[in-house]
């Protein structure tokens, strides 16, 4: 079994009559995703993608006619924080946001808002995950990683596309490969996934990709440290980059020392996490586990 | 997008933050003028947008009108970190009882905004937060609920405000964190904000920098945009959208993505290169965009080879290939290129190399490698 996406998925896409949501669910339709409905305000009532899919006007509505459970979002940034706020409210459990671009203040509010409520939000700015061969939920290529024991989790888009393409170029699967976005406020950090896999019964290792910025990797080791049994690789991007940009004071006297490269680098390390210099070493780690 | 000292200052005006008194002034007259209505002496001060400005002789006291004028020409069309300096801030001389620190940011870890002051503020604040932490005060706004009185009260309370400075110091505190929320900032920050001897709050310098991604909601900011201090590669990089960053070495990067861009880097860097740049062209790029790119990169004479990665998603390889051998067909040059496509569409934009006599790469492994090889025989 997979983690958070499987054949129990009913998916509703938000913006599906736009160009990105439209291609992308085409795409994901041809992988064998159940796409049940799509959300376009003003549209509902009309069928999409070859007569496949019913267009509601409203999140609400789509779900209680047909059950969609998961959603996922391809609106245009300046209407994303709506979309996630009324996904929540319709009453889905899983809100995967591939929009990049939202204001940090209004994902500081989003994510307070939603604390409470059940349902789980991955990104903004998120590739969205993948389960092989059952089901995608975002934009990752379909025919990159095939099915496998290695769960994947990372901050990045295309570097988790790298990394999972040398895993299958090495003939190693993924059970389910997440991104959990790369913006500063996000509504699930790297912890939420690796408890996931740690009790995933196809999961046998998991790759974590971070990079600079934050304290999500810190914790995420000494999670792994503490908690985890399933051995862990990891890779952070961000060695060569010039210390952080500047952002005034405020930025350092919080951050202080931590969230460099080599900060989270000896954190992983610390923790028994396997490091890879270049994504294409990771299938060697995982190999000599 | 970050705020010039002096439109910070205003902001902070507006929200009823006490500032000293002070105009703008963009020519030697203009500053004698000013420091005439001041009637005192007064500080000039450069508006240039990099730090360390103080250090690198940007900001003067001077004592007479005169004095002002012969200050003024020496700072005006001077350079400070090389940006040319075309502005001065001019105001009153403030005397200094105390130098306070605050300041207010996004924090990643709390998902709230955290506000932080210290007693001991001035330049020398980042020391003081690392030698003596307990010195700076925190404080974690709610996102939802907002800064409230107490929070600036504990704040005064942590960093021993006098009593009688407690309804200003609240009065700033609040007037700040207005400022930073109705302008979507990401910082917002007084440091100093002084006691004088004549015992008053006064704002002397402000920070502010706005979410980029919030800028749609303040047309107004973006046209204040202060653009005759940002280069040509940073003006061209907004106008197209992509993510560009200068760096010391020579080898040319142009990656889909900005953690595959900064993992392009480190394995430059892993085969004992040096990168020349950080520049992610987003998901999605067209041949425009590539272009654009690609003609940033070339104009930087430190480049000696580039290595184009692209890993296709949402990017197709064919238009990227496209973008590639369009703008190589307009512009001269003899460095050389090493490219790697891999993902949708990367069979049709291998043949658009190939027609062109480009040379692709199959792992990022050997495209960096290569690249690194021949950056190495440009340097013997």
């Amino acid at each position: 079994m997979s983690i958070l996406v499987n054949t129990d998925t009913r998916l509703l896409v938000q913006g599906i009559t736009g160009y990105e949501g439209n291609f992308h669910s085409d795409q994901m339709l041809s992988y064998g995703t159940n796409i049940v409905a799509g959300v376009t305000p003003g549209k509902g009532g009309e069928w999409v993608l070859d007569g496949k899919v019913p267009v509601f006007d409203s999140v609400r509505t789509a779900v209680e006619v047909t059950g969609a459970n998961t959603s996922i979002i391809f609106v245009p940034a300046r209407f994303a924080g709506d979309a996630i706020l009324e996904a929540a409210d319709g009453g889905v459990k899983l809100v995967v946001c591939i929009t990049e671009g939202i204001p940090v203040k209004e994902m500081l509010q989003i994510k307070h808002a939603i604390k409470h409520k059940d349902v789980r939000l991955i990104g903004p700015n998120s590739p969205g995950l993948i389960s092989p061969p059952i089901t995608k939920v975002g934009i990752i290529p379909g025919n990159i990683t095939h099915s496998g024991a290695v769960g994947v989790v990372s901050r990045s888009g295309t570097l988790t596309y790298e990394v999972v393409y040398a895993l299958k170029q090495a003939n190693i699967g993924t059970s389910t490969c997440v991104g959990i976005g790369g913006d500063p406020i996000v509504g699930t950090d790297f912890i939420d996934i690796l408890s996931h896999f740690e009790g995933d019964s196809q999961t046998d290792y998991v790759v974590m990709i971070g990079e600079i910025g934050g304290l999500d990797e810190e914790k995420a080791a000494s999670y792994v440290a503490n908690t985890m049994t399933k051995p862990v690789v990891g890779f952070i991007a961000g060695r060569a980059a010039p210390p952080n940009k500047r952002m005034g004071h405020a930025g350092a006297i919080i951050d202080g020392g931590v969230g460099t490269a080599e900060s989270k680098i000896n954190a992983f390390k610390n923790a028994g996490i396997q490091v890879a210099h270049y994504p294409e070493e990771i299938p060697e780690l995982i190999k000599n586990l | 997008m970050r705020l010039h000292e002096y439109q910070s200052k205003e902001i902070f005006a507006d929200h009823h933050i006490p500032i000293p008194r002070g105009r703008l002034a963009s020519s030697p007259e203009d500053a004698k003028l000013i420091a005439e209505e001041l009637n005192g002496p007064v500080v000039l001060k450069a508006q240039v947008l990099v730090g360390g400005r103080g250090k690198a002789g940007g900001i003067r006291l001077v004592r007479s009108p005169e004095e002002a004028s012969d200050e003024a020409s020496k700072i005006l069309g001077s350079k400070i970190k090389e940006i040319p300096v075309r502005r001065l801030l001019v105001e009153e001389a403030v005397n200094i009882q105390q130098e306070i620190y605050m300041g207010m940011t996004i924090d990643r870890d709390s998902g709230s905004t955290l506000l932080i002051a210290s007693a001991e503020g001035g330049v020398n604040i980042e020391e003081v937060a690392k030698t003596s932490p307990e010195k700076i005060a925190r404080v974690y706004v709610d996102p939802l609920i907002g800064l409230r009185d107490f929070q600036a009260r504990n704040l005064a309370t942590e960093i021993e405000i006098p009593r009688e400075l407690w309804r200003s110091f609240i009065t700033i505190t609040k007037g700040l964190y207005l400022s930073y929320q109705k302008l979507d900032a990401t910082l917002a920050e007084i440091n100093p904000l002084v006691i004088t001897t004549g015992g008053r709050l006064t704002a002397l310098d402000g920070k502010m920098i706005i979410d980029d991604n919030a800028l749609f909601r303040h047309p107004d900011l973006v046209e204040k945009r202060d653009i005759s201090s940002e280069s040509f590669e940073e003006i061209e990089a907004r106008k197209f959208s992509l993510e560009y960053i200068k760096l010391p070495g020579d080898i040319g990067c142009l990656v889909n993505g900005a953690g595959l861009a900064m993992a392009t880097m480190d394995i430059i860097q892993h085969h004992g290169g040096q990168p020349a740049n950080f520049l992610d062209i987003g998901g999605g790029a067209s041949a425009e965009k590539v272009a654009a790119a690609l003609r940033i990169i070339l104009q930087d004479s430190q480049v000696k080879t580039v290595l184009i990665n692209i890993f296709g998603g949402i990017t197709r390889c064919d238009e990227v290939a496209n973008g590639i051998k369009k703008t190589l067909a307009q512009i001269e040059t003899d460095v050389p290129f090493t490219i790697r496509l891999v993902g949708t569409n990367q069979k049709e934009g291998r043949e658009i190399l190939a027609s062109a006599n480009l040379v692709t790469a199959d792992t990022l492994q050997e495209a960096a490698e290569i690249a690194v090889r021949k950056s190495l025989a440009f340097a013997k």
